[in-house]
């Protein structure tokens, strides 16, 4: 639970927040006074000027020139802090930092992954070390996503085909929601990421152990813990019902009814082709919607999620 | 009094193919109200649905892929088939040539051509809802649109032919106001209301163009992959929203300058005192219009456009600000020292001036950069367009529909139902959209099926905000139809206004006056001539 919030905005954790939300409280208390202006004429006008009986003839005050340039021309002060004062903001925004850190961010139905220079790589949680800036370098494999952190007032679109960046310095440690604010179909609002700021140390250590299983953990177990992390679960449930994909309880080791009518049976060769190649066999009564892990899972990893499969088909 | 009933454009002809075949500009804007407000209802119900799902995190009454075809829908006939032609087609039909003292418009034949036009574009939407339905939402923005299995050739085929249908409905008024005012009639003693049709006009009539060549390339692309959005075959999807908001930009103009314009006819007929700054209310109309093409960027900050183009796009933003508060301090000049009267269309009006205020005034956080990078496509957005959208343009046509009805129909509707169903209108309205606000600003993206169960709270509260609203709709529908039948015979001049729509019989003769009318006084001459209203 996030205490820092306020009854409008979220809690402030990157660099640029509190310039927005200084911006956003000023916008907002030059609104509040304009709207109590008018509420505050209107009702005035109106029980003061209520009509009594008949009517009659009523003034001829019909115009006058120089209030109303006044009350055009006053309005534009404020407006030109407000366009100077966002416009500066976004600007800065907008110039990368040379010496930052830097993550390749790939979104796709419906879920983000992240690629980083020594080859760690992580599914739905970007992990940034605290006070460092934090460059990403983002695309889409399909359609258009859109990367969106609240606590660090941070969005930009993703696009297919084209690479936009976007850069952000966490001022600290805590897990924070990422979200995908451009509408991409029917998995959007599950399209829900975290960003993980850590200390430097723990970003190091994490990247690190990214590429085997945790010490002591067994094989079944990583590729349970893979299953939520790579983002599995976002389609194939483990209980039998069936999501935008087949459930994964009890497919190893049965035959599987295929699209175009053939019937194969689930082999780790099967699992192994299906996350790296996902529309050669397509399981009958579902889409070729799923996207390819080849690049996101290392082999390892894979052997994991076989591990992990055979528990459910016992 | 005269016997107009004998000879009212309601009575004779008789028969459905009269009206059918009709040119009569009144029975034009009546068949174009009564599918208008069919698509409201369409577009209000699935509004309930929708609001009805986000009850709770997860499924409530429907799953992902059916939520995103309600809210697609919701907003294509919102915006398509009920708000863009609701006022000048429906209300601006009937009102225009008799407040011009004109016996029907330029181009008769045409008006009943964009009528027809309307239903057809209207079919096409509806064929698509049968065979499967849209999820792209309302803006179809690619590669979605091109890759996704649903019914999008059909509905943009619709919204193609709605086009023409909104085309040539601009093109009618602009000949008529050009060539058809009544002796005296120079332009600075148009209604307010004509200044404001005649503005949205011109924007029909040079930006839906835009539209149909975008929705052809969409098509097009669809069909043939010919290459121009789709960036796996070197397109630029960037340039579809280019295009897309150069039509829709200025098509926010052609929803609220027609509220705008009416507000301007409410506001001096029931505080019976002249219009304040009548020029500077015509003119911000044709300045909005103009500026309306100017900011169609302002909708694609986080979109990868350039920054340069953003801060170029931010500045023009805030200028077009500045016309339509001019018309707000107008309207609240005019209120003083004025006579004010607290009839139905006086309520709608009040609740315009503070709903449109609202909205406005969002629309400035919008526009500031760094903000909007926080706010784009989260519901302060949604809340932000319903503000205007709602509580400007619907709120300035239900105002005008409780006006003119009288002079549409010849009867009068119970004042007390009209009041109670103005206030849980106005009430509801808040109830369901301020929310959005405080959600938008706390990071609740829109267009989620789902959502984090920290916004279950204020979604609840949203929701059944709308019921209120949509009970305070049903009210308004049962007093509006029960006064067909049953309402007292309305006078010719309920209200005491001096418009020359008011000097004609109501409803009127089928040629509008039975004698040529002259202008011999401004439209809001309070100060000069009175009227007494009826009680």
């Amino acid at each position: 639970m996030d205490t820092t919030s306020t009854f409008w905005l979220p809690g402030q954790y990157s660099t640029i927040a509190s310039d927005v939300d200084g911006l956003f409280y000023f916008i907002y208390w030059c609104s509040v006074f304009l709207l109590a202006l008018v509420t505050a004429a209107m009702t005035l006008f109106v029980i003061r000027y209520r009509r009594r009986g008949k009517v009659s003839l009523t003034s001829g005050f019909t115009h006058n020139t120089s209030m109303e340039i006044v009350w055009s021309v006053i309005p534009t002060i404020p407006i030109v802090v407000v366009f100077m004062w966002g416009s500066k903001t976004f600007i800065r925004m907008h110039a990368m930092p040379g010496n930052a850190v830097e993550v390749k961010v790939t979104a796709q139905k419906w879920f983000w992954s992240f690629d980083y220079p020594d080859g760690a790589s992580s599914v739905n949680e970007l992990v940034v070390p605290v006070n460092k800036s934090v460059k990403l370098t983002m695309s889409s494999q399909d359609v258009i996503h859109s990367f969106f952190v609240p606590q660090f007032r941070v969005k930009q679109d993703v696009l297919p085909n084209r690479y936009t960046q976007l850069w952000f310095q966490a001022t600290a440690r805590g897990t924070y929601n990422l979200y995908c604010a451009e509408f991409c179909g029917k998995g959007h609002s599950e399209m829900l990421g975290k960003v993980r700021v850590v200390s430097d140390s723990e970003f190091v250590k994490w990247a690190d152990e990214q590429n085997k299983p945790p010490e002591g953990m067994s094989l079944e177990d990583f590729g349970a813990q893979l299953y939520k992390t790579k983002a599995c679960v976002t389609c194939h449930s483990v209980d039998g019902t069936a999501g935008t994909g087949p459930s994964f309880k009890n497919v190893f080791g049965h035959e599987v009814l295929l699209a175009d009518g053939r019937r194969v049976m689930a082999d780790e060769n099967y699992v192994r082709e299906s996350i790296l190649d996902p529309r050669a066999k397509v399981v009958n009564g579902f889409q070729p919607v799923m996207p390819t892990y080849q690049g996101v899972i290392k082999d390892r990893q894979i052997d994991a999620i076989i591990a992990y499969l055979k528990t459910l088909a016992k | 009094m005269q016997t107009a009933a004998a000879t009212s454009y309601l009575h004779e002809p008789k028969g459905l193919k009269s009206w059918l075949f009709t040119l009569d500009h009144k029975r034009i804007g009546v068949m174009y109200l009564v599918a208008i407000m069919t698509m409201f209802l369409v577009g209000g119900v699935l509004a309930l649905l929708i609001r009805t799902e986000l009850l709770h995190p997860g499924r409530d009454i429907m799953g992902a892929e059916t939520y995103n075809r309600m809210f697609t829908l919701h907003g294509a006939i919102m915006i398509f088939l009920f708000i863009i032609p609701s006022i000048p087609a429906a209300i601006g039909n009937f009102v225009l040539p008799l407040m011009i003292g004109a016996k029907d418009v330029a181009f008769p034949r045409l008006n009943l051509m964009s009528w027809y036009l309307y239903v057809f574009g209207a079919l096409f939407s509806i064929y698509s809802i049968i065979t499967g339905g849209i999820d792209t939402g309302w803006t179809f923005y690619t590669p979605y649109s091109i890759t996704t299995g649903t019914s999008v050739i059909s509905i943009t085929t619709g919204v193609f032919i709605l086009g023409f249908s909104s085309i040539f409905t601009g093109l009618n008024f602009i000949v008529t106001v050009h060539k058809l005012r009544a002796p005296g009639m120079s332009w600075f003693k148009m209604p307010l209301m004509v200044w404001g049709l005649y503005a949205t006009a011109i924007v029909q009539v040079l930006a839906t163009p835009v539209l149909g060549i975008t929705l052809v390339l969409l098509i097009l692309e669809r069909l043939f992959s010919i290459g121009i959005f789709d960036p796996a075959l070197g397109g630029d999807p960037v340039l579809y929203q280019h295009f897309f908001w150069f039509y829709s930009h200025p098509a926010v103009y052609i929803m609220i300058l027609p509220g705008m314009a009416i507000i301007s006819e409410l506001v001096s007929t029931f505080s019976h005192r002249h219009i304040f700054g009548y020029k500077a209310i015509a003119f911000s109309s044709l300045g909005i219009a103009f500026l309306g093409f100017l900011v169609w960027g302002h909708h694609m900050f986080t979109s990868g456009q350039s920054e340069t183009a953003s801060v170029v796009f931010s500045f023009l933003t805030f200028f077009i600000g500045i016309p339509s508060g001019v018309k707000i301090f107008n309207w609240l000049a005019t209120l003083y020292k004025g006579q004010i009267s607290f009839k139905a269309p006086m309520l709608y009006t009040m609740s315009f001036l503070f709903l449109f205020t609202i909205g406005g005034l969002t629309g400035i956080f919008l526009g500031a950069l760094s903000v909007d990078v926080h706010l784009q496509d989260t519901y302060f957005v949604v809340a932000h367009f319903h503000y205007v959208m709602m509580g400007g343009a619907v709120m300035a046509l239900l105002g005008g529909i409780h006006y003119w009805w009288p002079k549409m129909f010849g009867k009068m509707y119970s004042e007390f139902w009209a009041r109670i169903a103005a206030i849980l209108i106005f009430v509801g309205f808040n109830m369901t959209f301020f929310t959005q606000f405080i959600m938008g600003t706390r990071g609740m993206p829109r267009r989620y099926y789902s959502y984090p169960s920290e916004f279950t709270g204020m979604h609840g509260f949203s929701s059944v905000g709308s019921y209120v609203l949509g009970l305070g709709f049903l009210i308004a529908v049962i007093y509006l139809i029960h006064s067909l039948f049953r309402g007292p015979v309305a006078p010719a001049n309920p209200w005491g206004a001096l418009t020359l729509e008011w000097q004609t019989s109501s409803p009127p003769p089928t040629d509008n006056f039975d004698y040529d009318p002259i202008v011999e006084h401004g439209p809001y001459d309070y100060d000069k001539i009175h009227v007494e209203p009826m009680k």
